[in-house]
């Protein structure tokens, strides 16, 4: 069943530029493995971060740095922006994890916005233009990732797109082997009883930053991509929205579910896509479905569904 | 699901249909109708003196001109770009990718204006800029689809600097909005000052959209520099005008001068405490009869007189359209080179002509807001000082560092 | 640039005006904090809504109510916004919060984030965000007072003095009255004073009203500063955050103290270096987190 599944779902990934259009698949794809990696951390770690945007968006500059001014290939770009949010992860979480529950919330969310205030002004960050027309280059030196091809009478840079799902599909089959590793058994242990796992012996500490700095890499990763898709590095992307937006998704879709986050950054995604037209009521929809899902819905999409399939999704 | 569902049912159906219609393209209107896009700021510090008044201006020459063009339809849409260049740059790319526009204008916001020209010469799609002023635009940013219409930093720089300098403004101090604008403004209008004899004693910069500017008021304060000129727009400039006065800055011998001002922002801040201030602009609604009999039916539709963003997006919209009938194609290309090779001249341009860096050249204009006792109604805010013939407020094409310019 | 004195003490000035207003909100958030347990993350925005009370109570409500002469005035403001938001709160708490209580904390902070971006989305939906000017500032609030070192606007020093009474005058309620001591022992103990015979959800809802009234009163003082935006709150709250994390969430002096404190340090920088002045609040905040993670105020839970 589970196999089948995930069969299906590859397919739709292999399928979808010819059916919707492409930025929004990537910008999609971007996002679900955002949330998906922001989810190891609230979902399976218990840690809300209230300030994931800055790997996000920091992930970002670097690539677009990496690419743009060091001329760099686009997977060197994407390793550097990865490297650059697991360092950054290892110091907000290193601080972070000194307190818990609601101050560590605020506390990352605060150390975030440190972040937005370098990249607000660092001379290289191009302030409030952000870091504009970023190449997308050639992968490996060879295939042009910019390459343009006419489906159907409409550009699709198909080249992109196959390598921004491969490294979805990359990012999300290591947060899926980290949650069903022994590993992963002791973050859920952590989340469930924590003084429980400091008596079983477990370095509860250490368990929490390696949580911390893999969520933040894989952030970084989504950042990175997305710095590709749009050519562009901005300070959206760093900003405590971006944050709210990752808690959003993964409540909307299921905390602690596999599929859950995939869910919620799709519906939140095609939500502003097919509403851009309102301008700011798309910020009070937003609104109202976080009221939603905490007031009534705190299982997420995917989380009702699993307990009216009485199954785990 | 269901929506996904109906999604993709749709999305398959237009493909189906462009592609039937993708061979037919060669001559005439491409995917038979023309597209104007007017991305703007429609809501934030920017939005009075373009905004939805901009959108105005654009339909107007669509109906003026008959809202059609080699037989086809001509169809105006707008958009919010909110002062965000992802947003500008994301609804720029889901416009010519999917909505097939054929032409964006407004672009107000020189961060937002770069990144969608850059977009749109990428994708062989014209801009007219009728909003932003860097001069980045015509320089370094150049494209072959670009063309910047009404106003730039060298231009708003080089005729206040001319005017201020001579009579006594020696020193300077600058309040720079932080973004490719404030930094642009700051820097053609430093260049002018000292060519002219004066010292910039330093700057302070602060974030787009600012509320309290009284600590960087008294930084330019304790610079003791005569002028303290705002490379700002918009509310910005409003807000830092009025608490100068809170602080009591300009009785203490200093000098307010707003580089870049427009009548929006003269309307908001009152006569009695504008009044006696010089900037520049490259229109007035008042200038002649042509300007005043435009400005009357716009303000039937808009309730407030044209800005000179508002104003330039008729006139570039109407040339647009007559470049393309001349043209006898919607081709990018063709489109351009007829843009370039035509006279504008209308109640907007006077002397007008579109350069091989995509500067549209006109005359521009040094204004003063007048005394309330000059005052005739709520519109007569300015009188005209002094005009300036395009060949003199520009920046020569000879020192333009556009790759199209041939040298 | 030379450091003068003059310089510096303007710039401090100024930093203890921007220091009152961290200190009024960081103190709501502290005494909802107390009770409720929860980081009231609407409180930016409510801290807007107080300012739109008072601009629209100018602007519109004469008209609204067919009186086109009508105006509140700004004392009036002063007393009506705070009011008006604390009534919302109650209704905020009472439908919404009052269910979450039996959950985790965190839902609390997720609820009244979600809350924060329906009120900032509508308002930005209605009005101009660059802000729009109010203009009721009472005639006698105008003017400059001459300190010596500057000319300091009236109305500014107004608002630090009415603000440090609230403030100190809220301090004296919580830990020095009868009132205050329920106020404490429900925080410590809520089924004891339950016990007591003390309606705790009614002391529960009336201290969420009152803290978010004091965001409200802010957003009067505010109002005639800084140009009434819908995004006032929003670039305030999270200052205000770092603020409570640097003091401790549980102490109601120290959220007053740290507020005024970080107001004049943020002043400061601005003269030695100004553009580091944004992120001044930030780092220091790291720094309280390495030497005393529970804040300087905090107690160890």
């Amino acid at each position: 069943m589970n196999k089948i599944l995930w069969i299906i779902l590859i397919v739709l990934g292999l399928v979808a530029p010819f059916i919707v259009y492409p930025v929004f698949m990537m910008k999609l794809l971007c996002f679900a493995l955002f949330a998906s990696a922001f989810n190891l951390l609230l979902g399976y770690t218990g840690l809300l971060s209230f300030g994931h945007a800055a790997f996000f968006g920091g992930a970002s500059y670097i690539t677009g740095q990496l690419v743009k001014i060091s001329g760099l290939t686009p997977e060197l770009g994407i390793l550097g922006g990865t490297l650059f949010a697991a360092l950054l992860g290892y110091i907000v979480g290193s601080l972070a994890i000194r307190r818990q529950g609601i101050y560590f919330a605020m506390v990352t969310l605060a150390l975030a916005q440190i972040v937005y205030f370098i990249a607000l002004k660092a001379p290289f960050t191009g302030g409030e233009d952000g870091l504009q027309g970023i190449p997308r280059g050639k992968l490996l030196g060879m295939i042009d990732l910019g390459h343009v091809y006419t489906v159907g009478g409409s550009p699709v840079a198909l080249n992109l797109y196959y390598f921004v799902f491969a490294l979805f599909c990359f990012g999300f089959w290591i947060i899926y082997r980290t949650i069903n590793s022994p590993f992963g058994q002791v973050l859920k242990a952590i989340r469930e009883n924590e003084p429980r796992a400091v008596s079983l012996g477990y370095k509860v500490e250490r368990f929490k930053l390696m949580a911390f700095v893999i969520s933040a890499a894989l952030s970084g990763m989504a950042g990175s991509m997305k710095s590709l898709v749009f050519q562009l590095a901005s300070l959206t992307d760093v900003s405590w929205h971006t944050s709210g937006e990752v808690v959003l998704m993964t409540l909307l879709g299921g905390v602690g579910t596999v599929l859950g986050p995939l869910a919620g950054a799709f519906t939140v995604v095609t939500l502003q896509s097919e509403l851009s037209s309102v301008g700011s009521w798309i910020t009070v929809i937003i609104g109202v479905t976080f009221v939603i899902c905490v007031l009534l819905f705190r299982r997420g999409l995917v989380g009702e569904l699993g307990r009216v399939l009485k199954r785990s999704l | 699901m269901k929506k996904m569902f109906s999604n993709v049912v749709l999305s398959v159906a237009v493909l189906a249909m462009t592609s039937s219609l993708a061979g037919a393209a060669a001559k005439g209107v491409s995917d038979g109708v023309v597209k104007i896009g007017v991305l703007t700021d429609m809501s934030g510090v920017y939005s009075t003196l373009g905004g939805k008044g901009t959108q105005v201006g654009v339909e107007m020459a669509v109906k003026d001109f008959g809202g059609k063009v080699l037989g086809k339809p001509i169809q105006v849409i707008g958009a919010d770009h909110q002062n965000k260049a992802d947003i500008a740059s994301a609804k720029a790319r889901e416009w010519i990718d999917n909505e097939k526009v054929d032409m964006i204008t407004g672009l107000l916001n020189s961060g937002c204006a770069l990144a969608v020209q850059k977009l749109a010469g990428d994708k062989k799609r014209i801009t007219m800029n009728t909003g932003a002023a860097s001069t980045d635009l015509t320089n370094k940013a150049c494209t072959p689809y670009s063309i910047h219409y009404v106003y730039d930093t060298y231009a708003l720089g080089k005729v206040t600097a001319e005017a201020v300098v001579p009579s006594g403004g020696k020193s300077w101090y600058f309040l720079t909005a932080d973004y490719a604008f404030g930094h642009s403004l700051e820097a053609n209008t430093t260049k002018f000052v000292t060519k002219l004899g004066g010292t910039v004693l330093g700057s302070v910069r602060h974030p787009l959209s600012t509320s309290d500017f009284s600590s960087y008021l008294l930084q330019a304060q304790s610079s003791g520099a005569q002028i303290i000129g705002l490379a700002n727009a918009g509310g910005d400039t409003i807000n830092a005008i009025k608490q100068a006065r809170e602080f009591g800055i300009d009785k203490k011998g200093q000098k307010l001068v707003g580089l870049l001002i427009f009548d929006t922002d003269i309307k908001s801040l009152g006569l009695k405490v504008a009044q006696g201030m010089q900037f520049t602009s490259g229109f007035y609604w008042d200038r002649d009869k042509a300007t005043r009999d435009f400005a009357k039916r716009y303000y039937a539709i808009h309730k407030a007189m044209p800005t000179m963003d508002q104003a330039g997006a008729y006139s570039a919209t109407m040339n647009y359209l007559k470049a393309i009938k001349a043209a006898g194609t919607d081709d990018p290309d063709a489109v351009m080179a007829k843009l370039k090779s035509i006279d504008i001249s209308d109640f907007f341009a006077v002397n007008g002509k579109i350069r091989a860096d995509g500067r549209m050249v006109h005359d521009m204009y040094l204004m003063e807001v007048k005394k309330p006792s000059e005052s005739r109604g709520e519109w007569d805010l300015l009188k005209i000082v002094k005009t300036v013939p395009a060949a003199d407020a520009f920046m020569p094409l000879s020192e333009s560092t556009c790759s199209l310019v041939k040298k | 640039m030379e450091l003068s004195f003059q310089m510096v003490m303007s710039q401090v000035m100024l930093g203890l005006n921007n220091g009152v207003f961290y200190a009024i909100l960081s103190l709501g958030l502290a005494v909802i904090f107390g009770l409720l347990n929860i980081v009231n993350f609407a409180h930016g925005a409510l801290y807007m809504l107080g300012a739109y009370v008072a601009l629209l109570g100018y602007t519109s409500i004469g008209p609204l109510i067919g009186m086109p002469d009508f105006h509140l005035s700004y004392w009036a403001a002063l007393f009506v916004a705070p009011l008006v938001v604390g009534a919302v709160g109650i209704v905020i708490e009472k439908t919404m919060l009052s269910r979450l209580y039996k959950f985790d904390h965190l839902y609390g902070l997720l609820l009244t984030f979600g809350l924060a971006l329906i009120i900032q989305g509508v308002f930005t939906n209605f009005f101009n965000v660059s802000g729009d000017p109010y203009d009721a500032k009472p005639e006698t609030l105008n003017g400059a007072v001459n300190l010596g070192f500057m000319l300091f606007p009236k109305y500014r020093l107004w608002v630090i003095i009415i603000s440090l009474l609230v403030c100190f005058g809220t301090w004296y309620v919580i830990e020095r009255t009868k009132l205050g001591s329920y106020l404490r022992a429900g925080t410590e103990n809520p089924e004891l004073v339950k016990a007591f015979g003390i309606n705790v959800p009614l002391m529960i809802s009336l201290t969420y009203g009152y803290g978010v009234a004091l965001a409200a009163f802010a957003g009067v003082l505010a109002a005639p500063i800084y140009s009434v935006s819908p995004v006032m709150g929003s670039e305030m709250i999270i200052t205000v955050f770092a603020v409570v994390v640097i003091g401790g969430m549980g102490s109601i002096m120290g959220s007053i103290v740290t507020g005024l404190l970080l107001g004049m340090v943020e002043g400061f920088t601005k003269v030695v270096y100004a553009p580091a002045s944004s992120t001044v609040i930030f780092l220091i905040m790291v720094m309280v987190l390495l030497v005393k993670p529970a804040g300087l105020f905090g107690r160890e839970s």
